[in-house]
């Protein structure tokens, strides 16, 4: 037995050998830029995927390297961050709020790499590291106008992942646009799920993986009257959008990609998406970093730039009148010009 | 009748004086030590082969030259797992070349960098360790442990509460006390299940599962609420514990290794010394193996169950306070990759042994740092690893599939499994 055992070790550490010995390492040229996504992975539907789209993008079009590394747990974050580090990145990639402790930590000890955190901004400016952050309160308002004007049953509905800041802006935002529809034709249109007077009693569904929450969630503001829904929850949105597509009656409002391109599934119940172009602020940085005219701070994506949009009605286009669109229209311009504030 | 009951209590002195003699005799019995060790150890090899073939499936440049040629097809496959091993191999041990020449050139940050990968297989097998400890007592007792993710994350929030909450007390009083706290948290989280199969007989399977979710949604709303930073909004991160929690780090960062692997060695050893060298832990195994005949035998079942399940769920909540006072250094949404499931497949593969444990757990600690590597060099995605443990577990799980692949004897007696018997063991 123990003859067995041992041959088959020598032949476990013969081999990993052979294998070390073949490890090829290849040199290329190019910005090498890498992404650490945090937990929800690199295929999220949401904004890892989205910032990753940027990078490609850029891969594409400027001739960059590229990798990236998931997380699966938040001690995961340090190791990715050391791994890129070790590798060699020019500009490393992070997303979302929970990683950044680790991301300013890693780019105060190496302050030759450029750093970009999507959905976060420090307070004191990191010389070396800029945050991505997004008004998407602007298109929110649109699409919330939007609704208004295209509900038939006069309540249009929402719902939040965490009730956290990044959450919670597309809300406000959703719910603005409704009021001032509101407000302009005199009518009476309600918001379910969400209070701007009163955000403690916004509805969440306290996680942004289980798709289950989803369809309850919208199975109930639809009980209650809702014929369009926006959830606001990454994957979660999906369960909302499986069950309004079974009830038939009712549109979802899509977030942070256009919904109709990443889940042609739903294409039939999309009304329009909420879209937070964290691929353009992306771009944006690796841009700069390519032409050396980084800076350190913020990009904040609006209207105006492009970094946050209304997406095309596309296949529901016939929803929306003439006059409505040319509505909508004015109020982007007049949001762009600053002439409606929405804080 | 009386009969009948003699009988039992007789197999219940038969069953300890057994137990006793178990002991000594496998410390003399060289053979049973390779028969416990090959099984899993041609698992593992079984495990990277498949995974070999795994990788080779799902390349598409595999693809692209099988196009070509069959030969280059075969080279290009061959080539492909070479650098995916290669390079899960220099992310977990270490690159051999680099660390020699490190090591000539004498120079310290060289050193430090290219023992880093082993180092941090270390940090990555540290909580395996605390939480398969858990589960492998639990087994012992007789008790299914599905609750260790819970009491691990109860764990975390009481280590991290203290954490931050206490201050300015000196590094030696603030440390051991966040991690007791941890401990504590999980042992009453541990404790309710135990307690409710003790009182009622409710299956601890079940009530720990529900104890899960009941764990997941308090620490996230302690998190989003009570426990939430000043200034983050709302989001689901605590606020970074005082330095004098924090449980020292060895070498200056990017290394991790810390003192915390030390004391989750120094756990197993006494878990060890506790389930094998005590009277107590003896009446714990005699519950465990058959709980009928150690009632009979005069010992309170009740009691060791409820015991048994707080020190499980006091273990995992070091599991828990360990990652947060040593890696993470506060709290946030995310603080666990699965430790609590995984470690009932690491109890499984240690044969609920500590030391199977320990080796266990460097083992998927190992497995997971290499596979950061992995994903950087050859691009292959973390899932891989996730594969191969599920295919590692599953061949240790079925031995009789190792046993006819590489033509292996039965052993003359079956190994008992305490495990099965806490299937509706207790009644």
């Amino acid at each position: 037995m123990s003859k067995k055992f041992l041959l088959i070790l020598s032949m476990v550490v013969i081999g990993s050998m052979l294998f070390v010995a073949c490890g090829p390492t290849a040199e290329e040229e190019g910005v090498y830029v890498c992404q650490i996504t945090d937990t929800g992975g690199i295929d999220d539907k949401s904004f890892n995927q989205t910032a990753w789209k940027g990078i490609q993008d850029a891969e594409e079009a400027l001739g960059i390297r590229s990798n990236y590394l998931e997380s699966q747990e938040v001690a995961d974050y340090e190791k990715n961050l050391n791994a890129f580090q070790e590798e060699g990145c020019d500009l490393i990639i992070t997303v979302g709020f929970l990683i950044g402790d680790a991301t300013a930590a890693a780019a105060v000890a190496n302050p030759d790499t450029y750093y970009s955190i999507v959905d976060y901004a420090y307070e004191e400016t990191i010389p070396n590291v800029v945050g991505q952050v997004f008004e998407t309160d602007e298109a929110a308002f649109l699409a919330g106008y939007a609704a208004a004007g295209v509900t038939q049953t006069g309540k249009v509905g929402t719902f939040g992942g965490l009730p956290i800041p990044t959450v919670t802006i597309f809300m406000d935002g959703f719910a603005k646009g409704v009021a001032k529809y509101n407000e302009v034709k005199g009518t009476n249109v309600e918001v379910l799920g969400w209070d701007l007077d009163n955000p403690d009693a916004g509805l969440f569904s306290m996680d942004f993986d289980d798709q289950q929450k989803g369809r309850e969630l919208a199975v109930s503001l639809m009980d209650e009257g809702a014929d369009i829904i926006m959830p606001v929850a990454g994957p979660v949105g999906l369960g909302a959008a499986a069950a309004i597509q079974e009830r038939g009656n009712a549109y979802v409002i899509g977030v942070d990609s256009d919904w109709f391109l990443t889940s042609p599934e739903y294409a039939d119940i999309v009304l329009t998406s909420v879209m937070k172009l964290m691929d353009a602020t992306t771009f944006q940085v690796i841009e700069n970093v390519i032409n050396d005219s980084f800076e350190p701070g913020v990009i904040v994506g609006t209207l105006e730039n492009e970094g946050v949009a209304l997406a095309p009605f596309h296949d529901n286009a016939n929803l929306i009148s003439a006059e409505l669109q040319a509505e909508l229209d004015q109020l982007q311009a007049d949001i762009i010009a600053g002439t409606i504030v929405l804080d | 009748m009386d009969k009948k009951q003699e009988k039992q209590k007789d197999a219940g002195k038969i069953l300890i004086e057994e137990l006793n003699q178990d002991e000594k005799e496998s410390a003399t019995h060289k053979r049973s030590f390779w028969n416990v060790i090959t099984i899993p150890l041609l698992a593992i090899l079984s495990g990277i082969i498949i995974g070999a073939i795994l990788i080779a499936a799902t390349s598409t440049s595999v693809y692209a030259a099988f196009g070509q040629s069959f030969g280059k097809g075969i080279t290009t496959a061959f080539s492909e797992i070479g650098s995916a091993y290669a390079s899960l191999f220099t992310g977990s041990i270490g690159d051999p070349v680099r660390i020699f020449s490190a090591l000539f050139s004498g120079d310290k940050e060289q050193i430090y960098k290219a023992i880093n990968p082993f180092l941090e297989s270390l940090v990555q097998a540290t909580p395996y360790i605390f939480a398969g400890l858990a589960v492998a007592l639990a087994f012992r007792a007789g008790l299914f442990n599905i609750g260790v993710e819970g009491q691990l994350f109860i764990g975390a929030a009481c280590a991290t509460f203290v954490g931050y909450a206490v201050k300015g007390l000196p590094v030696y009083i603030h440390m051991p006390l966040a991690f007791i706290a941890g401990g504590l948290g999980g042992a009453l989280w541990g404790f309710i299940p135990g307690f409710l199969k003790a009182t009622t007989g409710g299956h601890e399977v079940i009530n720990t599962i529900m104890m899960n979710y009941i764990a997941f949604r308090l620490t996230e709303w302690l998190l989003s609420g009570p426990m939430t930073r000043p200034g983050s909004g709302g989001m689901p991160i605590s606020p970074l514990i005082e330095e004098s929690a924090q449980i020292p780090q060895f070498f200056p960062s990017p290394i991790r290794f810390h003192l915390g692997f030390f004391f989750a060695l120094g756990f197993a050893w006494l878990i060890w010394w506790l389930l094998f060298k005590t009277k107590w832990g003896l009446n714990m195994r005699t519950v465990g193996t058959n709980p009928r005949a150690a009632k009979y035998a005069g010992l309170s079942v009740a009691k060791t169950t409820m015991i048994g399940m707080a020190i499980s769920g006091g273990l995992a909540g070091l599991a828990g306070a360990i990652q947060i006072l040593a890696v993470n250094r506060s709290m946030a949404l995310g603080l666990s990759s699965g430790y609590g499931f995984d470690s009932i497949a690491l109890a499984l593969i240690g044969n609920n042994h500590p030391v199977g444990v320990v080796l266990a757990s460097i083992l998927f600690g190992t497995l997971r740092n290499g596979a950061t590597r992995m994903m950087v060099v050859s691009r292959i995605p973390i899932d891989i690893v996730d594969v191969l443990q599920a295919i590692i577990l599953m061949l240790v799980a079925a031995p009789a599939i190792i046993r006819t692949i590489y033509r292996l004897k039965e052993p003359k007696e079956e190994e008992t499994t305490v495990f099965v018997s806490g299937w509706g063991g207790g009644q």
